[in-house]
């Protein structure tokens, strides 16, 4: 059975990926900034023996589950307005309620620093016992740019007057991937600065640690220098999970490169099967293990057949037009869903990130629908592990293979 | 007045005073090390978990310095964890304002704020040494003098995009610009339970307390000792009239170490023991050097002091700490003079002069220091500082606690639905043009 089962994740963000969700009868809005909205969901969650969750971050304000601009749409009323809570502290606070779910959360590249980001993604794989990751992205806009006020972005224009230079923006985003790329890769080069025995507390020479295991990073970039080691010691998966969304041929790369997850929007199988094939030719220069592909899906599910198509219109209506979105979206009983992920799986997907249409509905109708849909046939884990056994950190529940070994020890 | 004493408690730090030779010494990094003693001091009604920073690890001579215990979390994770396991503990991070964007930090501790239901507080140092910028973006690019005109500018920023929700919650768009910033835009956080964090500084210099006067709401000091102490409260507190605040609206909190024991002379013989963990041979040769200035090795810590002096003119041989002495050749001659009197060793001597535990005794006794100072304004309260990870706290928990709480100067236990900075005495947060406004009149 482990071999045939299928890797699931769900994707949060706010009161869920439709501009509308924060109105259903079920949201909580209020509480979309307390801990125990959170807790609540990533127990869900667990209870349905989902993979990992994934939390969306960005370092202004974005409409939940969109890749539009601010300010947002017509039909965007003023309480639609978004809020995020830094998604890396909202994963530290569900760490210790969880046992099992892997915790990644999105981590703006573009405006920080890289030491940080691995202090912290190290330390949330301490708090959660080796099941944390994280997924870097960039940030492109002039307006997140203002929020730091250190570099200044071109436009991206929106009328001929606005200056519009598509080629100009395209070559400042190849820059951001490059840069996130440098990013990753010195987070990495942190993690490994300590080696797993540095540690060695030897009373008769009064030594804490053996410094010949810790090691300067020295990495020299066109963004960035960083010297090392690291402040944190090499965390418990050794390599936290670096996971990337990618959209096109850029991003590809990047994530190809740099990620050991990617999360990908085809419109159908077909689809899905030709990014596969267009990431793996990327991949080849890699070392180490092929990155894992799954696909995003948006995801409307109820009982009664026609339900979630419904229910869906009737949440476009509440905005005034069809919600569109970077990824499919489907809508459908979870047998109908199930039939349909594991259709796509053939494609070569080893799973997929569901994003839930609205908050908890759609959580509760993956974790309570879905799921044993899934079980019944045969496709997905019927328990979860023992916390701290082999198998049970969150890379080899991904199937990213054992440990890594440290780039800096010496091979004996 | 009865005052009532404020709590802090310690997360051990990276230096000697910190004993892992100890068998019952646990690890610096699992998580369960930190949830031990957040929960610890949660159960006895502490007012907060303090934790320090350092964003690169020493060197000394030019070598990571592995003497004492090395490595840490990153600190505003570890603490949104905390806020997982603790029920009412205030918990105190110490970020740069050197090395991190205001926009950033403001959400995190927005973030941090709204995850604690109103928990968070921010030790806001500053560090111009190019040595930990080697780890940054930035580089290191600070003068001495500039750095708390951008601490203060950072704070005044994160606190203009704490409000820059309305109460309503909508976001207004906010634009800053100063000496050190020019930023605009919209924030992602509404308004958190506090408002604004409370907020530490921990600088001893002229430009750090005027700092605590101008713009923070509690003082993180050494001076722990009850006439070093009554000196600093007046020093500090004789600032705020400047700025249109009130004595009581700025709270002066040493860190303090200690040691107990069930009779005065078993207190005594604990501390011997501890000293002799805190200073190893080799720790005494490495803490004479940062006096000397100049590679020691070769001396024998059973042996005399160096027959010669250091050297001032000589370059720093630490990094990545703050200078521990401001005259090293008159320590220097003063130890000197310590050590021919007493007849002591090098590693005796450091034993001796390098003491830092405030409070020795029983319980009763270091809950009447503690009392007594609090009481004759030597300060408002204490950063209990352990020297055992994870269980340095525990009996300081369970036998000083109830005692001050018997004397009615600290809670038998916390009051429902209130913030750290209700249960610290601070009131509710003086709004962000308040703060500008008084620094710009006080200057």
């Amino acid at each position: 059975m482990p071999n045939t089962s299928i890797h699931l994740a769900v994707a949060l963000d706010g009161a869920g990926w439709h501009p509308a969700a924060r109105r259903e009868p079920d949201a909580r809005p209020r509480e979309l900034f307390t801990a125990g909205y959170w807790v609540g969901l990533a127990r869900e969650a667990e209870a349905g023996l989902v993979d990992f969750l994934t939390i969306e971050d960005s370092l202004g304000p974005r409409p939940w589950g969109g890749v539009a601009p601010w300010p947002p749409v017509a039909g965007t009323r003023a309480g639609d307005i978004p809020g995020r809570l830094d998604a890396v502290l909202l994963a530290a606070r569900i760490a210790p309620l969880t046992r099992h779910i892997g915790l990644i959360p999105a981590v703006v590249t573009t405006h920080t620093e890289p030491f940080h980001a691995s202090t912290a993604i190290a330390t949330l794989d301490y708090v959660s016992e080796g099941r944390a990751g994280w997924r870097p992205r960039i940030s492109s806009s002039r307006d997140e740019a203002a929020h730091f006020g250190r570099r200044a972005f071109p436009a991206l224009g929106r009328s001929p007057s606005a200056g519009r230079d598509d080629e100009a923006f395209a070559a400042h985003e190849r820059d951001l991937f490059d840069e996130a790329a440098d990013y990753v890769e010195v987070v990495r080069r942190l993690w490994d600065s300590w080696e797993d025995d540095a540690v060695i507390r030897d009373v008769p020479t009064g030594r804490f640690i053996d410094t010949d295991k810790l090691h300067y990073i020295d990495f020299e970039g066109r963004w960035f220098s960083v010297r090392g080691p690291s402040i944190t010691p090499r965390p418990p998966q050794g390599q936290p999970v670096v996971a990337a969304l990618a959209h096109a041929e850029v991003p590809y790369r990047f994530a190809a490169r740099a990620a050991d997850v990617i999360f990908i929007t085809p419109r159908d199988p077909a689809h899905a099967a030709e990014i596969i094939s267009e990431i793996n030719a990327f991949a080849a220069e890699r070392i180490g293990a092929p990155p894992s592909v799954y696909a995003d899906l948006t995801v409307f599910l109820d009982d009664q057949p026609g339900a979630a198509a419904a229910r869906r219109a009737r949440l476009d209506d509440a905005v005034g037009q069809e919600y569109r979105s970077d990824s499919a979206i489907i809508t459908g009983t979870p047998p109908e869903i199930a039939g349909l992920l594991l259709e796509w799986r053939a494609a070569g997907l080893d799973g997929f990130r569901l994003r839930p249409g609205t908050l908890p509905h759609d959580l509760e109708r993956i974790t309570r629908g879905l799921v044993p849909e899934l079980q019944r046939r045969g496709a997905f884990r019927s328990s979860y592990g023992v916390p701290g056994r082999e198998g049970e950190t969150l890379r080899e529940r991904l199937g990213l293979g054992p440990r890594p070994a440290n780039r800096y020890a010496e091979v004996p | 007045m009865t005052k009532q004493v404020i709590l802090g408690a310690h997360f051990p730090g990276v230096n000697n005073h910190t004993v892992w030779t100890d068998p019952a010494a646990g690890s610096q990094i699992a998580f369960s090390s930190f949830a031990h003693l957040a929960r610890t001091a949660d159960a006895a009604g502490f007012d907060f978990f303090f934790l320090a920073e350092g964003l690169r690890l020493r060197e000394q001579r030019g070598k990571i310095h592995d003497l004492d215990v090395v490595g840490r979390p990153n600190t505003m994770t570890v603490l949104s964890a905390l806020a997982a396991v603790t029920g009412h503990l205030g918990l105190i991070g110490t970020i740069q304002a050197t090395y991190n964007e205001p926009y950033e930090i403001a959400r995190q501790f927005a973030t941090l704020d709204h995850l604690s239901d109103g928990r968070a507080g921010w030790n806001v140092v500053t560090s111009p040494d190019a040595f930990t910028g080697e780890n940054f973006r930035r580089g290191g690019y600070l003068d001495r003098g500039d750095r708390y005109v951008r601490a203060a500018e950072f704070v005044q920023a994160c606190r203009e995009l704490w409000e820059s929700w309305t109460r309503d919650n909508r976001p207004d768009p906010f634009r800053i610009k100063g000496l050190n910033f020019d930023i605009s835009g919209i924030f992602t956080v509404p308004r958190s339970p506090q408002l604004h964090p409370v907020i530490l500084q921990a600088g001893d210099s002229d430009g750090g307390r005027e700092f605590a006067a101008h713009s923070a709401d509690a003082v993180f000091t050494r001076h722990a000792s009850y006439d070093a102490g009554r000196a600093f409260y007046a020093d500090v507190k004789g600032r705020l009239g400047r700025y249109g605040r009130a004595p009581e609206s700025l709270k002066v909190l040493p860190g303090a170490g200690f040691v107990l024991g069930d009779t005065p002379a078993e207190a005594a013989e604990r501390v011997r023991y501890v000293r002799r963990q805190q200073v190893s041979p080799q720790t005494a040769i490495m803490l004479l050097e940062q006096v000397w200035n100049t590679d020691l090795s070769a001396f024998d810590p059973d042996g005399p002091l160096p027959p010669f002096d250091p050297d001032p003119s000589a370059e720093s041989i630490i990094q990545g700490r703050a200078r521990m002495y401001d005259d090293p050749v008159a320590v220097a001659r003063k130890w000197r003079a310590v050590a021919e009197e007493k007849k002591l060793s090098i590693r005796d001597l450091i034993i001796e002069v390098t003491r830092r535990e405030t409070f020795s005794g029983t319980a009763s006794q270091v809950a009447e220091a503690i009392n007594r100072s609090v009481q004759d304004d030597a300060c408002d309260g204490f950063i209990m500082v352990p020297y055992l990870i994870p269980d340095g706290l525990d009996e300081f928990a369970a036998k000083v606690v109830p005692l001050l709480a018997e004397r009615g100067v600290f809670r038998s236990e916390y009051e429902e639905g209130t913030t750290l900075r209700d249960r610290m005495g601070l009131g509710p947060a003086r709004p962000a043009p308040d703060w500008a406004a008084a620094r710009r009149e006080g200057m």
